[in-house]
C-alpha cells in the first residue's frame, strides 16, 4: 500500500513516461525474484486384494471386458456393499508404516459425480474421519533426508475404464475396474522440487511393495499419481495458484511435468502475468502440459456418509496385531545394509529400493559374505542386463538370467583367485543365457586362472626371449615397456594368467637379468 | 427465503435434472421450507450427544477377501441399451 500510493504520488507531480519509467523498474525487481515451487502430491495405490472391495468379484487384471462384475459393483438398485475386511487391515498397515493416528471410529462416505465409468452415480470414499491421518515418511534428496508429511490416507473404490479411440463415435465402458479397492494417500504440500516429488514417490512405493498391498506399477494404473503444484517468491509464506496435474504414468513423466509446470509458472509470473486455478493434462509426446476443458461448473461432491455401510470400529488390539506383523521397511532395512554389511550408503539405496532385490542381495551374501563385491555385480552388472532386456517391467525378480547363489559363487571364484576379474565378467555374460553355473562355465570353457608359479615363468621366459629389443628398452630405462610385456603375457594366456603374479615375476626377472 | 432460485439451479444441474421455470419455482419453495424445519431443529442444544453416524446400532460388518463371483458379463449386459461384444456402448465422452 505504502510503496502503491508513493507512485501515485510521484506520477501525479512527475510526467507519464516517468510513471512508465518507475513501474518498468518494479516489473525487472520481479524479473530478479527468485520462485519457489511449492508441491504437494496424491496417490492412489491399488490394493493387492483377490476380490474386490465390497463384493466377491475377481479384481484381476486383463480379464476380459465386464466379466468381472456383479450387481454390487455395477450400482444395481437394492444392493448392498459389504467392507472387504482385507482391505481395512492394508489400509492400518499403510498408516502405520508411515507413522499416521489410526482413526478408532472411521466411516465411509459417497462422493458424487456423473461419469460413465461410475455406474452408481457415485463413488464410495472416505471424507471426514478418515482411517489414517497426520503420518509422515522420510525421503532422501542429495544425500540428505527430508521428512515429507502425510495428510491422510484413506479407502475407495476405483472406477470402470473408458475408451475413446476404438470406435469413432463412442465410447466403450468396461466395469471390471469398478469396485476395486485403492487406498488414496495425500501429501502436505512440502516438496520443493521435481527430484524430491520423485524420490518421494520412491520411497512411498518402496514401502507399499514392502508391506505387499501394492504392486507399485505405475504403467499399468496400479499406483497413480496427481500432482498440485504452485510457485512463489523465496521466502514468501503464503502460496500461489495451485494447479493440478493429471495423466502422470510413470516416474519420469511427473519429473519431466512438474519440471515443466515449475517454469511455465515462474515465466509466466515473470512476465507479469497472473495464473489461474486449473486442472492440466501432461501431454507425454510433446512434453508439455495443457488446460483441460473447464467443466461447466466447479466440482462440486456433496459427500455424506454412506448408510449402505456400518460405521468402522478399530480397537487397539487389531491395530497392535498388524504392527507386530509389519516387516522391515526399507528405510530401516538401508540403515542396517550400511551397518551390518559395511555398504556405502548409495549402494544401500539402490538395493533396498525393492524388497525383491534387498531378498536377492542378502541370498546373495549368505553363500559368500563378500557385501561389497555382491553389492557391485548386482549393482553394476547385473542392473545393466535387467535394463537392457526390460526384465525389470513386472517388477518382480523371478525372471532374472542369473540366481542370487551364482553371484555369490562367481564372487567367491573371484576372491579365491580361480578367475580374474576380468575373467568374471567373460563368466557373467556366459551365465546370462545358460542354466550353469560360474563353476561349471569356468571348467567347461577352461577359464581357470592360471597361478602355479612354473607355468608362469615358463612362458614369461618365452615372451622374453622373443622381446629381445624390448628387454633391453628397459633395461635402459623405458618404464612403459613393462606394461607392454605384461600385455604379451596376459594375450599369450588369453588372460587367465594371475596377474598379480605375473607383475611379480616379470619384474623379478628383468631386474635379475640388469 | 432462505433458498434462492439460483441454488436450486445448480444442485439441480449437479443432478442432471432439467426443470421447467415453473418447477423451479414450486422446488425453491418446497427446498426452503425443509431448510427452514431443520433449521428449526438446529436450535436444540445438542452438546451432550453423541454424534449420530448410522441408523442401526451396530458396526463392523465385513467380508472375507474371497472371490465369490463368477465371470458374467453377459448377465451385465442384458439389459445394456446398448453394447459392443462385452462392453457397454456410449456416446462419445469428449475430455
Amino acid at each position: 500500500m505504502e510503496n502503491g500510493k508513493k507512485i501515485v504520488e510521484t506520477g501525479a507531480v512527475g510526467s507519464r513516461s516517468s510513471i512508465l519509467d518507475r513501474l518498468s523498474s518494479i516489473l525487472d525487481l520481479r524479473k530478479l525474484m527468485n520462485y519457489e515451487p511449492v508441491i504437494g502430491l496424491e496417490v492412489h495405490a491399488q490394493l493387492l486384494t483377490e476380490s474386490k472391495i465390497f463384493c466377491g468379484c475377481s479384481t484381476r487384471f486383463g480379464a476380459e471386458p465386464n466379466q468381472n462384475t456383479c450387481p454390487v459393483c455395477t450400482g444395481f438398485p437394492g444392493v448392498l456393499p459389504v467392507l472387504n475386511k482385507k482391505v481395512v487391515e492394508f489400509a492400518i498397515k499403510a498408516g502405520l508404516a508411515t507413522h499416521c493416528e489410526i482413526a478408532r471410529s472411521s466411516r465411509l462416505a459417497r462422493k458424487n459425480y456423473f461419469y460413465p465409468d461410475l455406474p452408481k452415480g457415485y463413488q464410495i470414499s472416505q471424507y471426514e474421519l478418515p482411517i489414517c491421518a497426520n503420518g509422515y515418511i522420510d525421503i532422501t534428496v542429495n544425500g540428505a533426508i527430508k521428512r515429507v508429511r502425510l495428510t491422510r490416507i484413506h479407502m475407495e473404490e476405483d472406477a470402470g475404464k473408458n475408451i475413446h479411440d476404438l470406435l469413432g463415435d463412442w465410447s466403450l465402458v468396461d466395469l471390471n475396474r469398478a469396485g476395486v479397492p485403492l487406498l488414496e494417500i495425500v501429501s502436505e504440500p512440502d516438496l520443493r522440487s521435481a527430484e524430491e516429488a520423485g524420490s518421494y514417490l520412491r520411497t512411498l512405493r518402496a514401502i507399499l511393495q514392502y508391506l505387499e498391498i501394492c504392486d507399485g506399477n505405475m504403467e499399468e494404473g496400479s499406483f497413480r499419481c496427481d500432482a498440485n503444484i504452485s510457485v512463489r517468491p523465496q521466502g514468501s509464506a503464503a502460496l500461489g495458484t495451485k494447479i493440478e496435474i493429471k495423466n502422470l504414468n510413470s516416474f519420469k513423466a511427473v519429473e519431466k511435468a512438474l519440471g515443466y509446470e515449475i517454469g511455465r509458472q515462474t515465466e509466466t509470473l515473470t512476465d507479469g502475468g497472473t495464473l489461474i486455478q486449473e486442472t492440466r493434462l501432461w501431454d507425454e509426446n510433446r512434453e508439455e502440459t495443457r488446460a483441460m476443458r473447464s467443466k461447466e461448473s466447479a466440482h462440486d461432491y456433496r459427500y455424506f456418509p454412506d448408510p449402505d455401510l456400518l460405521p468402522l470400529v478399530i480397537d487397539d488390539a487389531w491395530i497392535e496385531g498388524i504392527r507386530a506383523s509389519l516387516p522391515e521397511l526399507p528405510g530401516a532395512r538401508k540403515l542396517r545394509f550400511i551397518s551390518e554389511y559395511g555398504l556405502p550408503a548409495y549402494d544401500a539405496e539402490l538395493l533396498t529400493s525393492r524388497k525383491d532385490i534387498a531378498d536377492y542381495f542378502e541370498a546373495s551374501v549368505t553363500t559368500h559374505r563378500n557385501p561389497k563385491a555382491i553389492s557391485n555385480w548386482i549393482v553394476g552388472d547385473l542392473f545393466r542386463v535387467v535394463k537392457e532386456r526390460k526384465l525389470d517391467e513386472r517388477l518382480t525378480i523371478t525372471n532374472w538370467p542369473v540366481r542370487a547363489e551364482q553371484i555369490a559363487e562367481l564372487v567367491q571364484l573371484i576372491d579365491a583367485g580361480k578367475i580374474s576379474g576380468k575373467i568374471a565378467k567373460t563368466v557373467f555374460d556366459a551365465m546370462l543365457d545358460s542354466e550353469r553355473g560360474p563353476r561349471e562355465i569356468v571348467a567347461e570353457k577352461g577359464l581357470e586362472q592360471l597361478s602355479d608359479t612354473g607355468s608362469i615363468e615358463t612362458i614369461i621366459e618365452q615372451i622374453l626371449a622373443a622381446h629381445a629389443k624390448q628387454v633391453a628398452d628397459f633395461q635402459a630405462g623405458n618404464e612403459k615397456i613393462f606394461g607392454y610385456l605384461v600385455g604379451q603375457i596376459m594375450k599369450a594366456t588369453q588372460g587367465k594368467a594371475n596377474p598379480q603374479k605375473v607383475n611379480e615375476i616379470l619384474r623379478q626377472k628383468l631386474t635379475a637379468g640388469r | 427465503m432462505k433458498l434462492t432460485r439460483e441454488e436450486v439451479r445448480k444442485v439441480a444441474t449437479l443432478a442432471r435434472l432439467h426443470l421447467t421455470a415453473e418447477e423451479e419455482e414450486r422446488l425453491t419453495e418446497q427446498l426452503d421450507a425443509i431448510l427452514r424445519y431443520m433449521e428449526k431443529l438446529n436450535q436444540l442444544d445438542t452438546s451432550r450427544v453423541e454424534p449420530f453416524t448410522h441408523a442401526a446400532d451396530v458396526v463392523n460388518a465385513f467380508r472375507e477377501d474371497k472371490v465369490t463371483n463368477r465371470p458374467n458379463a453377459e448377465a451385465l449386459l442384458a439389459n445394456a441399451p446398448d453394447k459392443d461384444q462385452t462392453f457397454f456402448r456410449v456416446p462419445k465422452i469428449i475430455e
